[in-house]
């Protein structure tokens, strides 16, 4: 059934670059994710699966600290991004965010023109010393967010005037502009069609050359297409993580296999 | 083609248990009738509220509109020489020692000669008689002139003078013979003198821009009065809430929208923001009275101390607004600024505050109009009932002189007793309305302007 080319992907490296030891969310009293271990590694595209409110999102949003905007989640246990813990008090969460970027379920571009979307990361954090510098940053993110060659003509035209798919890659574009070390993706192709749903999972496939990629899809399939690993979360709880290839044609736990064979989720 | 697709539908037999769509059932007929009464009664709603909206400007218009014309003479009057600067000096301060009632004989004689030259059949042989028929600002506004040009001393200069409110209200047809049976202030006989002073085209009505630009006068003289004054009163007002409530309403909304914690301190606070909204306005004039004048000891009918009560009413009225804007703009944007790393003040200066910014002007444009409205508050500290006679002499006179504002100049002609003033004061709602419909043009316009683009 899944006769995907994730048989064939391989994995290049082993480092770790995201650790998360028996972290536990909270939302009030709801105790949203239980006891999560995970190491993700760099270079490669990790895979968040499970059915609907299994907390995949809330980890994932773990990962760059975007829950602190919510007052009543609580995290507990240790994330380490490169061996620090993102959870330290020392950490600024904008400093890690602009380490770890994030692409999200509804492409959001800010009401701008398509420049200053991607333009912004860089001159909040001060990365571009001049104008041609900024341009640069702004044609390598375009081009690496495989949009460049549709929008190199009408940069200063709005963000938001872009069909659905341009929008989502444009997202991507100002993500990786910042020069992130991970990628956290939120279900990036769920408003998405079919052909924008391909070039953006094409794209993702070069990110893996240059950053850690996690994304979380709601499609068994798109785990299998893009990623090396996968993790399985049922109920706030990490079922199964592993090579993709394995969790797909051999998995160890039964609720895995009822999932992937469509009888849970 | 079946006999049955042929014949009517009411022929077909349906089967057992089976409706027809074509014949309502009585549950629908019931349901459809309430839906028709319901849009009648709305319906009925509105008609009565724009009829009831057609009645009030109409009456607006037709009683305000008169204020705006002015009946004025064209009086000759010589400046006598010897009256009023005997040596010839050319003085200003010698012809200032003229008070305005040494002008009184003159303009009786200028009155007497005008009805000779255009051999007017007039009934009176004193001056004084004549007089009355034209207003009590004369003397000074003939004084004004001498003093202003005294090179025209000794001769005979053309003035449009007023005349008086009564002879005004007879040309607007407010004041009639029998009404003036019971009027010391006039008589019948200077109607008819009125008459022929208009057939002799020395007394016409004409466009009278003092009134929109000129300053209030006394009870006796309200073909005289004017709302400038007041309109000044109300611009400096304005500026203070301004300049006050749009950045505190500003700040403070984007401190409990998008910083504060939510606790039980922040839900006290809202709760009390929309309370203030909801308090009477004479109460803030009150507190205005005690917190202002009294304890902080600033000048009474002070348009400063004006705008800061008028402040304190219209923060609530801004916040509320900002605040609605504020959590219109969709949270995707500021997941989308905290993504790229932008700390939580560059997200809402850099993008949500930019994407409110229509909101927010829209309400502190209406929050400003309600406020330029307000008169309840005023009554409290002193800015009615005060005559704005003079225009303030600089920005600081105009914060802190006395004066009045226009919605309580209009309340202060409408309590006059004179008919005349409650002529002005329909005709000082115009004014306001104008301003107030001006403002609300002006936030449509930025509302569509920055119109939200997501």
């Amino acid at each position: 059934m899944y006769d995907s080319p994730a048989l064939e992907n391989t994995v290049d490296t082993k480092d770790i670059k995201i650790s998360a030891n028996n972290v536990q969310v909270f939302y009030g009293e709801t105790h949203a994710i239980k006891d999560v271990n995970v190491a993700i590694e760099d270079k490669t595209v990790t895979a968040f699966i499970g059915p609907s409110g299994c907390g995949k999102s809330t980890f994932l949003r773990c990962l760059n600290r975007m829950n602190d905007t919510i007052d009543i989640c609580r995290v507990e246990g240790q994330i380490l991004l490169d061996q620090e813990d993102i959870y330290d008090p020392r950490v600024d969460p904008v400093q890690l965010r602009a380490k770890v970027g994030m692409v999200f379920q509804k492409p959001n571009p800010f009401p701008k023109s398509i420049y200053d979307n991607v333009a912004y990361g860089p001159r909040i954090h001060g990365l571009a010393k001049n104008k041609a510098d900024l341009d640069d940053i702004v044609e390598r993110a375009l081009r690496r967010g495989a949009i460049w060659n549709e929008v190199k003509d009408r940069l200063h035209a709005p963000g938001t005037g872009l069909s659905g798919g341009q929008q989502q890659r444009l997202c991507i574009a100002r993500a990786v502009a910042t020069e992130p070390e991970v990628l956290l993706m939120d279900e990036p192709c769920s408003a998405l069609d079919p052909i924008a749903t391909g070039q953006v999972e094409e794209l993702i496939d070069e990110l893996r050359t240059s950053y850690s990629v996690v994304i979380v899809t709601h499609s068994m399939q798109q785990a299998a297409r893009v990623s090396q690993k996968t993790a399985f979360f049922h109920l706030g709880n990490l079922v199964e993580f592993g090579e993709t290839s394995q969790i797909f044609t051999n998995p160890v736990d039964a609720r895995t296999e009822s999932y992937i064979t469509g009888r849970i989720g | 083609m079946t006999d049955a697709s042929l014949s009517g539908p009411d022929s077909t037999p349906l089967p057992q248990g089976k409706t027809s769509l074509l014949a309502q059932d009585s549950r629908t007929k019931r349901r459809n009738a309430a839906e028709k009464r319901f849009r009648f009664y709305g319906m009925a709603a509105v008609g009565v509220g724009v009829l009831f909206l057609v009645v009030l400007l109409v009456a607006i218009v037709r009683n305000g509109t008169p204020a705006f014309t002015q009946t004025f003479i064209e009086l000759p009057v010589q400046l006598s020489q010897e009256k009023l600067d005997p040596d010839q000096t050319g003085d200003p301060e010698v012809i200032k020692k003229t008070s305005t009632f040494g002008y009184n004989g003159m303009i009786d004689q200028a009155l007497l000669d005008l009805m000779a030259a255009h051999g007017l059949d007039s009934p009176f042989d004193k001056g004084a008689d004549l007089r009355k028929m034209i207003s009590a600002s004369v003397p000074a506004q003939v004084r004004d002139y001498a003093i202003a040009h005294p090179d025209q001393i000794g001769q005979t200069v053309v003035f449009k003078v007023l005349a008086s409110s009564r002879v005004d209200g007879y040309e607007k047809g407010r004041v009639t013979r029998e009404a003036l049976a019971r009027d010391k202030n006039l008589d019948a006989e200077h109607l008819d003198l009125v008459d022929q002073m208009r057939d002799a085209g020395i007394l016409k009505r004409s466009f009278n821009l003092d009134f929109i630009l000129g300053t209030d006068a006394s009870e006796s003289r309200p073909e005289q009065a004017g709302i400038g004054a007041s309109m000044v009163g109300s611009f400096f007002m304005m500026l203070v809430v301004l300049f006050l409530s749009l950045p505190i309403g500003v700040a403070a909304s984007i401190y409990l929208e998008e910083f504060a914690p939510k606790n039980w301190i922040t839900d006290v606070i809202e709760v009390n923001i929309s309370n203030l909204a909801a308090v009477p306005s004479i109460v803030f004039g009150i507190l205005g009275l005690a917190v202002f004048i009294q304890f902080a000891e600033l000048p009474q009918s002070a348009p400063l101390v004006g705008g800061l009560v008028l402040t304190l009413m219209t923060l609530p009225t801004i916040i509320i607004s900002t605040r609605a804007s504020l959590k219109a703009v969709p949270p995707s944007i500021r997941d989308a600024a905290l993504g790229v790393g932008a700390s939580k003040m560059q997200s809402v200066f850099h993008h949500v505050l930019p994407l409110a910014m229509p909101g927010i002007l829209t309400g502190t444009i209406l929050g400003l109009a309600q406020a330029l409205g307000e008169t309840a508050p005023l009554l409290l500290i002193g800015m009615v009932g005060y005559i704005a006679s003079n225009f303030p002499d600089g920005i600081a006179a105009g914060f802190l002189d006395p004066n009045s504002a226009m919605p309580a100049q209009i309340y202060e002609w409408a309590k006059r007793a004179d008919p005349a003033y409650y002529e002005r004061a329909w005709g000082g709602i115009i004014i306001l309305l104008v301003f107030l419909l001006t403002m609300n043009f002006i936030a449509i316009i930025l509302r569509r302007r920055f119109e939200r683009r997501w």
